[in-house]
C-alpha cells in the first residue's frame, strides 16, 4: 500500500517538476534546453518499482522522470536545471545530465543510445562483484535504431547479464515517427534477434509497467539474463522547446492526453480501495508544495564560481591499485 | 629491482599480469585476447593464468564493448580494453569521447571512470589506410582523457600500471613496430608518471621532440648528426595529455633550435602544439632558427611499401631537417 501511494507521490513530483521547469523557461528564468516527459510518468515510476539503491539505472535526455523515480530530491534537481552550484552536478550538467550515483542513478545522457552499453557494463560489474544488483537502461524509440542498442542487447545476452532494457516508445524520435524510422512494428520485435524475452506493455498503465519490470528484474537477479520491455506511451509536450508540433495532429495529442497516466492511476487506486479520493488529492497538493519549496531553495543556490571552471575534469586524488 | 631484457609486448603482458594479480577489480576486454593471445600476441597466455572471466574475449563490437568497459569502470571495476587497432576505436568514439572523458565533469565530480584503452597504432606493417593510422592527437584534444605513448618496454610497463591505477580514463598508444623491440625492463611493480617527458639523449645543438617510433628514429639520426658535429637533444614526449611543457621549454632555451617529429598527419598535429608551447613561452626569445615539424604526409597511409615508408618521417628525413636547422638553412 505504501508502495502504491509512494508511486503516486513520485508521479506527481515528476509532473510538478516538469511543469515548474516549463514555467521557469517561459518566464525566462532558465537557460539551454529541456525535454519534458509529461505523459510518460507511469513508465518511469513503474519500471523503477523493483529497484533498490544498489541497482543502477542509465537515463536519457528526457530523464527528469527517471531521476525522481529512482529517488532523486527535487531541490538539487531543480538547482541543476537552473545551473547552480547546489545542483546534483554542481551546475555542470544541467537538465540532460542529472545524476545521483549514490542512489544508483548513473545519469541522464545527452547521446541517444549512450546509456545502453554503460548499463550493460554496470551489470557486468555487478555480476563480477556478486552484488546481486541489476542495471536498468531507459531509452526511447529513437535509440532502437542506433548501433549501441543492438550491440548492448547482444553483449548482455551472450554474457547473460542482469540488465533490464526499458524502451519508452513515445512514438516519435523528435519529429521522426516510429513507423517511418523502424523496420519492425514494435521495438520488442527485435528481442528474438538477441534471444531474449520481450514484453510489450501499455506505458501509461502503472501496474502493467511495474509488473513487467518485476518480472524482468527477477529474471535478471536469478542469473537468467536480460529482458527487453517496450512501454508504449506518449509525450504530450513537444520534443524540446523548439518544437512546433508540425509532425502530429492536435487530435492525436488530445487523445493521448485523455489517457493521462496519473489520472488513470488515481482512479484505479481509489476504485480498488487502496486510497480515498481525499488521500489522493492530498498527495497531489503535497507534491505541489514540495515543488514550490524546491524552486525557492534552488533559486537561492549560488551560481558556480568561475574559478572552479576546470574543477572535476580530472580526479584530484590519486588512484589506488589494491 | 633488477633489469632484464623484455620485448615491448612482453612488458605490456607483464604489467597486465601484475595488475590482474594484485587487484581483483582489474579485468581485460578485447577482440581475440583470449586463446588467440591477441592480434599482436600481447595478452599471450594471460587467459590461461587468469581465466576467461578476467581475460574476456569480446565480440567485434567496439562501441558496445567500450561502453561496457565505461559502465564497469563507473561501478567499481578497473577494465583494460584492447582495441585491435587504434583505427577501430573510431567505432567507439562516442563512448570514449562523449562518455568516458566527460562523465566525471558533467556529473560535477560525483564519479570516476578508471578505464584504460590500449591502442596498437601506426604504420610500417603493410596494414594500409584503415590499419595504420596515428590518431593520438585526436584523443589528446579531449579534456578528461589522459593520453600517453610510451616508446620503450620499461616505460610501457610502468605507464600501463600507472594508467590502471589512475582514477581517470587513460589511452595508451602502442606503436606496432615497437612490440618486438627489446629493452631493459625492471622486474616487479613500478609506475612511470603519466605527465612527464624524458630526455633520451642530451645535446646542445638542437632539440628534437619525438613520439613513439620516432623517438628511436630520432636517436638513430642523432648518432649520424653527431658525426657532423651536430649534437641533438632528443626528448621522448611520452605524454600527450597532459603534455610536459617544461621539458620542451627548458631544452629549447638550451639549444635554440626545435624540430618536432611525429607520425600523425603533420597539419594540426602534435607538432603544432609543441611549436605553440615554445612560441608562447620564454623559450621563444632563445630561438636561433624557425621551428620545423616533420609529420605524416597529407594522405591516408598507402599499402605499397615504398609509398608507406615515404608517408611518414624516416631517419634520413630527420637528419636532413636537423642539418638545415643547424646550418641556418631554414
Amino acid at each position: 500500500m505504501e508502495d502504491v501511494l509512494g508511486a503516486l507521490r513520485r508521479m506527481h513530483r515528476i509532473r510538478r517538476f516538469e511543469e515548474a521547469a516549463e514555467d521557469s523557461y517561459i518566464r525566462g528564468l532558465s537557460y539551454g534546453t529541456m525535454h519534458l516527459s509529461i505523459g510518460q510518468e507511469a513508465t518511469a515510476v513503474g519500471a523503477c518499482m523493483p529497484l533498490g539503491d544498489a541497482d543502477c539505472i542509465t537515463s536519457t535526455h528526457r530523464g527528469h522522470g527517471h531521476c525522481i523515480a529512482k529517488g532523486a530530491e527535487l531541490t538539487p534537481m531543480f538547482a541543476e536545471f537552473l545551473g547552480r552550484e547546489g545542483g546534483y552536478c554542481k551546475g555542470r550538467g544541467g537538465s540532460m545530465h542529472i545524476a545521483d550515483p549514490a542512489k544508483g542513478n548513473l545519469g541522464a545522457n545527452g547521446i541517444v543510445g549512450g546509456g545502453l552499453p554503460i548499463a550493460v557494463g554496470a551489470a557486468l560489474s555487478a555480476k563480477k562483484r556478486r552484488t546481486g544488483a541489476v542495471a536498468l537502461a531507459f531509452f526511447g524509440d529513437g535509440a532502437n535504431n542506433e548501433g549501441a542498442f543492438h550491440e548492448a542487447l547482444n553483449l548482455a545476452s551472450i554474457w547473460k547479464l542482469p540488465v533490464v532494457f526499458v524502451c519508452e516508445n513515445n512514438q516519435y524520435a523528435m519529429s521522426m515517427a516510429m513507423v517511418r524510422a523502424t523496420a519492425v512494428a514494435n521495438v520488442v520485435d527485435r528481442a528474438p534477434a538477441y534471444a531474449i524475452p520481450g514484453i510489450m506493455v501499455d506505458g501509461n498503465d502503472f501496474a502493467t509497467v511495474a509488473e513487467a519490470s518485476f518480472e524482468a528484474t527477477e529474471r535478471a537477479r536469478a542469473g537468467e539474463g536480460p529482458t527487453l520491455i517496450e512501454a508504449k506511451t506518449y509525450r504530450t509536450r513537444g520534443h524540446s522547446r523548439s518544437d512546433r508540433n508540425r509532425y502530429r495532429s492536435r487530435e492525436e495529442i488530445e487523445a493521448w492526453t485523455a489517457r493521462d497516466p496519473i489520472g488513470r492511476f488515481e482512479q484505479e487506486i481509489v476504485a480498488l480501495g487502496f486510497a480515498t479520493e481525499s488521500q489522493v488529492n492530498a498527495i497531489a497538493a503535497e507534491a505541489e508544495k514540495e515543488m514550490a519549496v524546491a524552486v525557492a531553495e534552488a533559486s537561492a543556490s549560488p551560481w558556480p564560481a568561475v574559478a572552479d571552471l576546470t574543477r572535476d575534469v580530472y580526479s584530484p586524488v590519486e588512484g589506488v591499485l589494491r | 629491482m633488477s633489469a632484464r631484457e623484455l620485448s615491448y609486448a612482453e612488458a605490456i603482458r607483464e604489467a597486465l599480469g601484475i595488475a590482474l594479480e594484485h587487484d581483483e577489480r582489474v579485468f581485460l576486454m578485447g577482440e581475440d585476447i583470449g586463446v588467440y593471445g591477441g592480434a599482436f600476441q600481447v595478452t599471450g597466455d594471460l587467459v590461461e593464468r587468469f581465466g576467461e572471466e578476467r581475460v574476456m574475449d569480446t565480440p567485434i563490437s567496439e562501441l558496445g564493448g567500450a561502453g561496457v568497459a565505461v559502465g564497469a569502470a563507473l561501478t567499481g571495476m578497473r577494465p583494460v580494453y584492447e582495441f585491435q587497432f587504434s583505427d577501430f576505436s573510431m567505432l567507439a568514439m562516442e563512448q570514449i569521447v562523449n562518455q568516458a572523458a566527460k562523465l566525471r565533469y558533467m556529473l560535477g565530480g560525483a564519479v570516476n571512470v578508471p578505464v584504460v584503452f590500449r591502442m596498437p597504432t601506426g604504420s610500417g606493417l603493410g596494414g594500409a589506410a584503415q590499419h595504420s593510422q596515428s590518431i593520438e592527437a585526436w584523443y589528446a584534444h579531449v579534456p578528461g582523457l589522459k593520453v600517453v605513448e610510451p616508446s620503450t618496454p620499461e616505460d610501457v610497463k610502468g605507464m600501463l600500471l600507472a594508467a590502471i591505477k589512475d582514477p581517470d580514463p587513460v589511452i595508451v598508444f602502442e606503436h606496432k613496430l615497437l612490440y618486438k623491440m627489446k629493452g631493459a625492463t625492471p622486474e616487479g611493480y613500478y609506475e612511470t608518471p603519466l605527465d612527464r617527458a624524458v630526455i633520451r639523449r642530451e645535446g646542445g645543438g638542437l632539440t628534437i621532440v619525438a613520439t613513439a617510433i620516432m623517438v628511436h628514429r630520432a636517436l638513430e639520426a642523432a648518432d649520424i648528426l653527431a658525426k657532423d658535429g651536430i649534437e641533438a637533444e632528443v626528448i621522448d614526449l611520452r605524454c600527450l595529455r597532459p603534455i610536459d611543457k617544461d621539458a620542451i621549454v627548458s631544452s629549447v632555451k638550451k639549444t635554440g633550435r626545435l624540430l618536432a617529429v611525429y607520425e600523425g598527419v603533420k597539419t594540426l598535429g602534435i607538432g603544432a602544439e609543441i611549436s605553440a608551447i615554445v612560441a608562447e613561452s620564454e623559450a621563444f626569445d632563445y630561438l636561433d632558427a624557425p621551428i620545423l615539424r616533420l609529420g605524416g604526409v597529407e594522405a591516408p597511409i598507402p599499402y605499397s611499401p615504398i609509398l608507406e615508408k615515404a608517408a611518414v618521417p624516416q631517419v634520413e628525413d630527420i637528419v636532413a631537417a636537423a642539418r638545415r636547422l643547424a646550418h641556418g638553412e631554414v
